[in-house]
């Protein structure tokens, strides 16, 4: 396993630049996840790295050293893809095990075994070692193709979205298995996905890459809370985050268009106009809260409810533990979590605090 | 205004059973959801009531009438594809129009209805445009005008939202919801997606392998489920489901773990039988991880979803999801003790994967 380092790269295609000059480093053993919409660039930066395409501009290194000469074979990267490829007519033991039989490892067949059936083992496939790949469902392939990457010890794993054509229910259970993995063998992993809740709650670190830019890099817990802009702010979280204008009136913040208003923050300095960030778990119901509401809607998930706030002419989402007995049309009172609150300016940058 | 009744509703496709005999009435304004995995039913049921698929026996009511043998255009219902099927060369407003133009509706009537639905999902802007020109989102706001404009008996929409990406997804849930509130249609919705089924239905049918496992509002499939698959299929991720014996009074789980059961359920449970096996269920957050916790598992993973923290725990192999404070931190292979919320405990037979009601609960 190795330092990956990712120097001011930049990749056009026909005019076109699909990454413009990004650089962030995945450490030895860290679980790092590129996150952006269809189109930001995070596939190839990934092709990049596996050497499948070629940089106009910039380095790649592995362990301080470039690995710019080094052909894709060279490279020493283990690939997974969304599409799982396997040879559909071998079982899933020699499809684990072909990784392993390449004529550049030379790797003896009792070791095979051995690493096989340990992999096997761990991604709960044990029992189907002797089933044609063929037939495995969408899941078991998957597994199947993970396990082809984790029987070598390659330099770094790269994996493209390999969740996104499971179901919802594998997707979550697969997450789990992967992210225990990655723990317990602390192998360096660049995770590509359009999906904000694999990033979350998988990713030691996350890159938020837009249109070839990384808007923000850091751990979910600062991309959750200090959002670098107003596009990452609504990236992550679910119900999105409440994103609301503001203004400043007689030293007191303003949610426009509503009965919102509270203190300026002490720490912050704030222009005369500017969007307010606010997560709606941070939107408290509360019958001696300041401000006064009337509940839109309500959309009763089970664990929690969304509530439709109206106040004003602005609609504030909040969301509340397990099913309210509370009704549509309701009065209520609420209050809002001022520490937890996000300012960006007119071009939607943080304004720092 | 509309109330549909399915009695006795079944489909063969040859061999193939399709929709095994359902029941449902769907009351007048209503916004029931039918929700289950791909290849349940679900779409067949919905098919059946606008007249588009035969049905082999059985009958379907509309306000009392039988419209079994109806064609599906004198049924008066509306039916709702994927939005995106809109007329390309067309203007939004003359896609809206288009069914009324159709009938042969006055132009003043038609005028009249189209200021009404304009004004109801805002989109005066939009009538001007081509759907090229046109959102996803908003290309699902006219189709969804073009259904409204014909004042049906009743709304019949399959995935409408299955097309669009999650945050899209989310708004336009929150928008057909409160133009139901407004319009008070009858409307029948399919989804594979439990979380817009939850958010937006008064009722919910959980169909599976062509029967319906459980008509409830939100409330009652998330907290009483039937059987075990609507258990794993309703939240995500559903709930635990944890194999045990039971003897008096308690449930022996995996790892020499003791899980004492509830009063309400222990009258229940001993006629039920010792030493007989028993699946214990609870949702994520009924986990309340404790110093004195009478059960404990090891840490598989834990993961962060912004708002809160979910521990997966295993209990000797059995993985128990715990919803957690966002400030927990644990490491892979602690040991975590914990109770369960005495109140959301649930049990069900693992032969028959039915739930375990209990006789007496005070909820």
């Amino acid at each position: 396993m190795s330092n990956v380092d990712l120097n001011n790269i930049t990749k056009r295609f026909k005019g076109v630049t699909a990454l413009d000059h990004i650089s962030f480093d995945i450490k030895n053993g860290e679980f790092f996840v590129l996150l952006g919409p269809t189109g930001a660039g995070k596939t190839t930066t990934l092709r990049l790295i596996a050497g499948l395409e070629i940089l106009d501009e910039g380095d790649i290194s592995f362990d301080g050293s470039s690995i710019a000469p080094l052909s894709p074979a060279e490279r020493d990267v283990a690939l997974v893809f969304q599409q799982y490829s396997l040879y559909p007519l071998l079982n899933v033991y020699d499809n684990l095990a072909s990784p392993l039989r390449s004529p550049l490892r030379k790797t003896s067949e009792t070791e095979i075994r051995k690493t096989v059936e340990d992999v096997a083992g761990k991604l709960r496939i044990g029992h189907l070692l002797k089933r044609k790949a063929s037939n495995l469902s969408g899941g078991e392939m998957q597994r199947v193709a993970i396990g082809r990457a984790l029987v070598r010890n390659p330099r770094i794993y790269l994996m493209d979205e390999p969740l996104s054509n499971l179901d919802a229910k594998l997707r979550e259970a697969l997450r789990i298995e992967l992210k225990h993995l990655q723990k317990t063998q602390e192998s360096t992993t660049l995770f590509v996905t359009h999906d904000q809740i694999e990033a979350m709650t998988m990713a030691d670190r996350i890159a938020v890459l837009n249109q070839g830019n990384i808007l923000q890099v850091g751990s979910p817990y600062e991309i959750y809370d200090h959002p670098a802009t107003t596009f990452v702010a609504q990236l992550v979280g679910t119900p999105r985050i409440n994103l609301l204008a503001g203004e400043i009136h007689d030293g007191n913040v303003l949610i426009k268009d509503s009965e919102v208003k509270f203190a300026v923050p002490n720490e912050v300095k704030l222009p005369s106009s500017f969007t307010l960030g606010l997560r709606p778990e941070n939107v408290h119901l509360d019958d001696a809260g300041e401000f006064s509401g009337v509940i839109e809607l309500l959309e009763p998930l089970g664990v929690e409810t969304i509530l439709h706030i109206r106040s004003g002419k602005q609609v504030l989402l909040s969301v509340i533990a397990g099913i309210t007995p509370r009704k549509m049309g309701e009065n209520i009172r609420f209050s809002i979590v001022h520490e937890r609150l996000s300012f960006f300016d007119k071009e939607g940058t943080r304004i720092v605090t | 205004m509309a109330t549909i009744e399915l009695v006795q509703v079944e489909k063969k496709f040859g061999d193939f059973h399709a929709v095994k005999p359902v029941n449902l009435t769907i009351n007048d304004g209503e916004f029931v959801v039918l929700l289950g995995p791909s290849g349940c039913g679900k779409t067949t049921t919905l098919r059946m009531i606008a007249g588009l698929e035969t049905i082999t026996s059985g009958k379907i009511l509309l306000n009392g009438e039988d419209i079994t043998d109806k064609p599906a255009r004198d049924r008066d219902v509306s039916f709702v594809f994927q939005f995106f099927a809109l007329y390309p060369h067309m203007t939004a407003k003359g896609n809206i129009i288009f069914p009324l133009q159709t009938q042969g509706t006055s132009r003043s009537e038609i005028e009249q209805r189209l200021n009404e639905v304009v004004k109801m999902l805002d989109i005066q802007y939009l009538l001007h445009l081509r759907p090229g020109a046109l959102s996803s989102g908003d290309q699902q706001r006219i189709a969804l005008a073009r259904a409204l404009i014909r004042r049906p008996r009743a709304f019949l929409l399959d995935e409408p939202l299955g097309a669009l990406d999650a945050d899209f997804r989310e708004t336009m849930r929150a928008e057909i919801k409160s133009l139901h509130l407004r319009t008070k249609a009858t409307t029948l919705y399919v989804t594979h997606d439990q979380i817009e089924a939850m958010a937006m239905g008064d009722r919910i049918v959980v169909m599976s392998a062509a029967i319906v496992q459980q008509v409830g509002t939100p409330a009652e499939v998330y907290h009483d489920p039937n059987n075990m698959f609507v258990a794993r299929f309703i939240g995500s991720p559903g709930m635990n489901l944890i194999p045990g014996t039971y003897s008096q009074g308690s449930v022996q789980l995996p790892g020499n773990n003791v899980c004492p059961v509830p009063e309400t359920y222990r009258s229940t449970l001993d006629k039920y039988g010792y030493d007989k096996k028993v699946v214990v269920g609870f949702r994520p957050e009924a986990v309340i991880p404790s110093a004195n916790g009478v059960l404990s598992s090891q840490v598989y993973s834990q993961d962060l979803h912004g708002s809160y923290t979910m521990i997966n725990l295993s209990m000797n192999g059995e993985i128990i999801h715990g919803r957690v404070e966002r400030s927990a931190n644990y490491a892979i292979n602690d040991i975590v003790r914990f109770d369960i919320r005495p109140d959301m405990i649930r049990f069900f037979d693992p032969e028959t994967e039915s739930a375990i009601k209990a006789e007496v609960r005070n909820v």
